[in-house]
């Protein structure tokens, strides 16, 4: 009766990951550890964009490696991945929050140095 | 009730009558519990990561400013420690899916191994995290209790450190700035680790519930439900780790 | 207001009975209520203590606006008054406003609403309260041992520097606080994603249950960043670390942007809610579905989207920089189109509708005209050229009294008349109820509206003293002030009274659609003998047309 109020489809129960793929994305995960490990020992360079705007490549790479960790984490241990899509959706609203309060709050710190107009 | 508005007289019936000992009685059916119960973390978790947010926006605006000092003061920082704890925590994530694996096959005598295995994982983060908080109480470099800017005013003072990075003296009103650094170190690993402790409180409940078999006859619920967590204090170090240590080392 | 032309339509009051099953009479004793997980009880356990603490907090106003009759500091010394709009504000608040309609009604008539036994979580729900309670008796305790007297707005670095007040245990509470109030949301977010009747869509749900998710989704998201602003200025205090602090390095201003980061939403958590019980109680009084459903729906949500992107809009003079001042601003103006469609909404649901002015709908009548009036001034104030000269003046309070006074409490006061039939089984006695609304209205306009004139005159706010020129308008305020606090009062009285003496409402005295009120009057702990199947639109008064009909046809 109530299940037909449901978008998603319940077999018995929820999708079971193999541990194989577990196993694959732990070995990913120390991977990407011992990856950020080592580029944080070399000096990345910069690029400057603009006078007085520079952007440092080792934070930008150290940075995207986590994202990918997270990801992996969020995708496939936490099951995001064989989730509905209202877990995926919520996933996303707390990404987006979060980078709201960050780069709006930045947003005042990065223009401040630009003087009064 | 009138026509148009119709009751589920037989479903409810059956269903009362059928409903396994777990299922709430405001639930209809045990899917609608799980999925419920699933959504219910994941918007904790969505608390938590405002939560620590916070503390990140701090951290950016402060690492932007006072960027000499966040270098050497993440040089106190023992990349060897953060890296195996950042190694110890990611298999502990590791066991944990595995844990709740083993609960979706119900298979008691490997969920009880994984949640053990997940719960010493815990223990030993925790205890390489008290090495260095340790370490830092030591060396002054605890902010407001125990605290001497030394180190960077005169970093030859600290031959373990200066001989791996040779860090330049700091001009008195940066060396200051070390000290919001630390703040910083303390406070968003000091946050994760009440975290941790939470979780591996829960855990040691969790582990004695599935000895007694509470989680292999179908409701993986609470085990799915907290590894979610598990996943989630995971997920916040995998950010600390590279914000903090890593800063540069070259 | 001809009490001839009225919708109400009670039972025969000779032989009308309260149904002997309900969830009230279900189980007895002290234990019964405490651990309850039925969220009519809890319900009832927050009535009770969000008015304590609402009077509570209105006596403190009492304190202020005598303190304002003359222009000199007489009747209490600076600091104490300091502390007296400070505790006013904190507990009105964070102990009122924000779980008002939310924990009371929405907790009693949103599994109703979606057709549910009880929300997804009741032992959440009642761990909530608790958190209320804990945070209340700490709110006590900091009263009683001297307050804070940083303003409700706790700025730095007054709060971490510069005063010796309880500080850290009004943080401590309002922390506590706030994981009462996301409790709450996470709950109702759960139960109306997962818990509808069958048949129950998205769009067949009442605007209540709309509003809301909304406000339910800004208490998920935005009370965390309080919570860890609040243990930051704790750690200030204690350990001296200098995040907030600039001489160590720190920025004020990285306070600010976290509290308003939660404190910007946080009135769109208070006034959402409201929102919802004026759309379900102007469509019952004017026997029409609400106009617009789609865009009032989806107006809640943006308002909560939006809400988001404007905080910094309290800190144009704080010293952020010109060009995020420019941002938020036009975004400030953005934010405010959502609850003009509202209001239009509204009017056009009022128009050729069978308008009746019971005292719900008195009181909704209040919240769209006094709304309106200090949503326009918020509109104002969001121009950063105005705003410059008219924040931190009593403009500011005008506005926000306007718009939470004049608008939340009114929309409070009418939810509670409205639902008060079915969550005690009694009417509430209409000619003195309309009179306290009426009184309420005078009152409240006597009140705020001069301190609109006082702001643009250039009277600063949270000052005890004052230039004397100001004073005829200040005693024109503390008079309203008097008839506001009958206004009030009266509510308290005559509700408890029709506790026993109130006729018997029976299931629908309003004859209102929705799903609560096709159940007995008060309802059964478990809402619904069997899970309703809902084929029928929202505000469908065709449908309940066709229910009596059939209802007369089988008495027969």
């Amino acid at each position: 009766m109530s299940e037909q109020n449901y978008e998603l489809e319940h077999h018995e129960g929820p999708h079971i990951v193999s541990p194989f793929l577990y196993l694959a994305i732990l070995l990913s995960l120390l991977v990407a550890t011992g990856l950020t490990v080592w580029m944080s020992f070399i000096d990345l360079g910069e690029w400057r964009i603009a006078p007085g705007v520079t952007l440092f490549w080792n934070p930008v790479v150290a940075l995207a490696i986590a994202c990918t960790k997270m990801m992996l984490v969020v995708l496939f241990f936490m099951h995001v991945k064989y989730s509905p899509k209202l877990t995926k959706l919520t996933v996303g609203a707390g990404l987006f929050t979060f980078i709201v309060l960050v780069g709006m709050t930045m947003a005042d710190y990065f223009t401040r140095a630009w003087g009064r107009w | 009730m009138s026509d148009s508005t119709a009751v589920a007289h037989g479903a409810a019936e059956s269903a009362h009558h059928e409903h396994p000992p777990y299922q709430r009685h405001h639930f209809e059916t045990v899917a609608q519990q799980f999925d419920a119960t699933n959504f219910a973390m994941w918007l904790f978790l969505l608390t938590e990561v405002m939560f620590f947010g916070g503390l990140f926006t701090a951290y950016l605006i402060m690492r932007n400013w006072y960027y000499p000092a966040f270098v050497e003061g993440s040089h106190q920082l023992n990349v060897g420690w953060g890296t195996a704890n950042t190694g110890v925590l990611i298999l502990s994530s590791f066991t944990m899916a595995m844990g709740v694996w083993s609960a979706e096959v119900r298979r008691k005598g490997l969920l009880v191994l994984f949640l053990c295995i997940t719960w010493i994982l815990g223990m030993a983060f925790l205890g390489i995290k008290s090495i260095e908080y340790t370490e830092k109480w030591e060396k002054h470099h605890v902010p407001g209790i125990h605290w001497s800017e030394s180190s960077f005013l005169n970093p030859r003072s600290d031959p373990e450190v200066y001989k791996e990075y040779h860090d330049k003296p700091l001009a008195p009103d940066m060396a200051d700035k070390t000290e919001m650094y630390f703040f910083l170190y303390f406070a968003m690993t000091g946050m994760h680790a009440l975290h941790m402790i939470v979780g591996i409180s829960i855990l040691t409940f969790m582990i004695i519930r599935a000895q007694a078999g509470a989680y292999t006859t179908g409701h993986v619920t609470y085990v799915e439900n907290f590894g979610l967590y598990w996943h989630f204090v995971d997920i916040i170090w995998i950010f600390l780790f590279p914000l903090l240590y890593l800063i540069s080392r070259y | 207001m001809s009490d001839a032309v009225t919708i109400v339509n009670l039972p025969d009051q000779s032989t009308a009975r309260i149904p002997k099953m309900n969830y009230l009479s279900k189980e007895n004793g002290l234990l019964s209520w405490l651990l309850t997980g039925d969220h009519k009880r809890i319900a009832t356990l927050y009535l009770i203590s969000i008015t304590f603490f609402f009077f509570i907090g209105g006596a403190l106003a009492g304190l202020i606006r005598l303190e304002l009759l003359t222009p000199q500091s007489d009747l209490v010394a600076t600091d104490t008054y300091n502390k007296l709009f400070s505790m006013h504000g904190i507990i009105m608040v964070f102990f009122f406003l924000v779980p008002s309609v939310p924990a009371t009604i929405g907790n009693f008539v949103i599994p109703m609403m979606v057709g549910a036994r009880d929300l997804a979580l009741p032992k959440v729900n009642l761990l909530s309260w608790y958190l209320y309670i804990v945070a209340g008796g700490m709110m006590i305790y900091t009263m009683a041992a001297g307050g804070v007297d940083t303003g409700w707005t706790f700025t730095t670095p007054l709060s971490t520097h510069y005063v010796n007040t309880h500080v850290i245990t009004t943080g401590l509470a309002v922390f506590v606080a706030g994981f009462s109030s996301i409790f709450t949301g996470l709950n109702f977010i759960v139960t109306i994603h997962k818990m509808r009747a069958p048949g129950m869509t998205w769009f067949r749900l009442p605007l209540f249950v709309w509003s809301h998710y909304a406000a339910s989704i800004l208490m998920v998201l935005g009370t965390p960043v309080l919570a860890i602003t609040l243990v930051l200025i704790v750690l200030e205090r204690t350990i001296g670390i200098g995040v907030f602090d600039p001489a160590k390095g720190g920025d004020p201003l990285l306070f600010q942007h976290l509290f308003w980061f939660y404190s910007h939403p946080a009135v769109y958590i208070m006034i959402l809610p409201g929102m919802g019980v004026i759309s379900e109680v102007v469509s019952t009084f004017s026997r029409k579905r609400v106009f617009g459903y789609t865009a009032v729906a989806f107006s809640s949500v943006a308002i909560a989207v939006f809400g988001f992107f404007v905080w910094a809009h309290h800190m144009f003079i704080m010293g952020i920089s010109n060009y995020a001042a420019l941002i938020f601003s036009l975004l400030t103006m953005l934010v405010a189109v959502p609850s003009a469609i509202k209001i239009f909404n509204w009017a056009f649901t009022l128009y050729k509708g069978s308008i009746t002015f019971e005292t719900p709908m008195l009181y909704a009548f209040g919240f769209m005209g006094l709304f309106t009036i200090g949503g326009m001034t918020g509109v104002f104030l969001g121009a950063t050229g105005t705003d410059i000269h008219l924040t931190e003046t009593y403009f500011i309070v005008a506005h926000f009294h306007f718009v939470m006074v004049g608008g939340m409490l009114m929309a409070f006061l009418s939810g509670i008349h409205f639902w008060w039939p079915k969550w005690t089984g009694r009417m509430y006695p209409e000619k003195i109820s309309q009179l306290a609304a009426v009184v309420t209205f005078i009152g409240f306009n006597l009140t705020f509206f001069p301190q609109f004139i006082l702001g643009t005159l250039g009277m600063p706010r949270r000052y005890a003293s004052y230039p004397p020129e100001f004073q005829i308008l200040n005693v024109f305020s503390t008079a309203g002030a008097s008839v506001l606090g009958v206004g009030y009062l009266l509510p308290v009285l005559y509700l408890t009274w029709s506790l026993k003496y109130g006729a018997i409402a029976g299931n629908n005295p309003w004859q209102a659609t929705g799903l609560e009120w096709q159940v007995q009057s008060p309802p059964l702990t478990e809402n619904f003998p069997e899970i309703p199947i809902v084929d029928h639109e929202a505000y469908d008064y065709e449908w309940l047309e066709r229910q009596r009909e059939k209802e007369v046809a089988s008495v027969g």
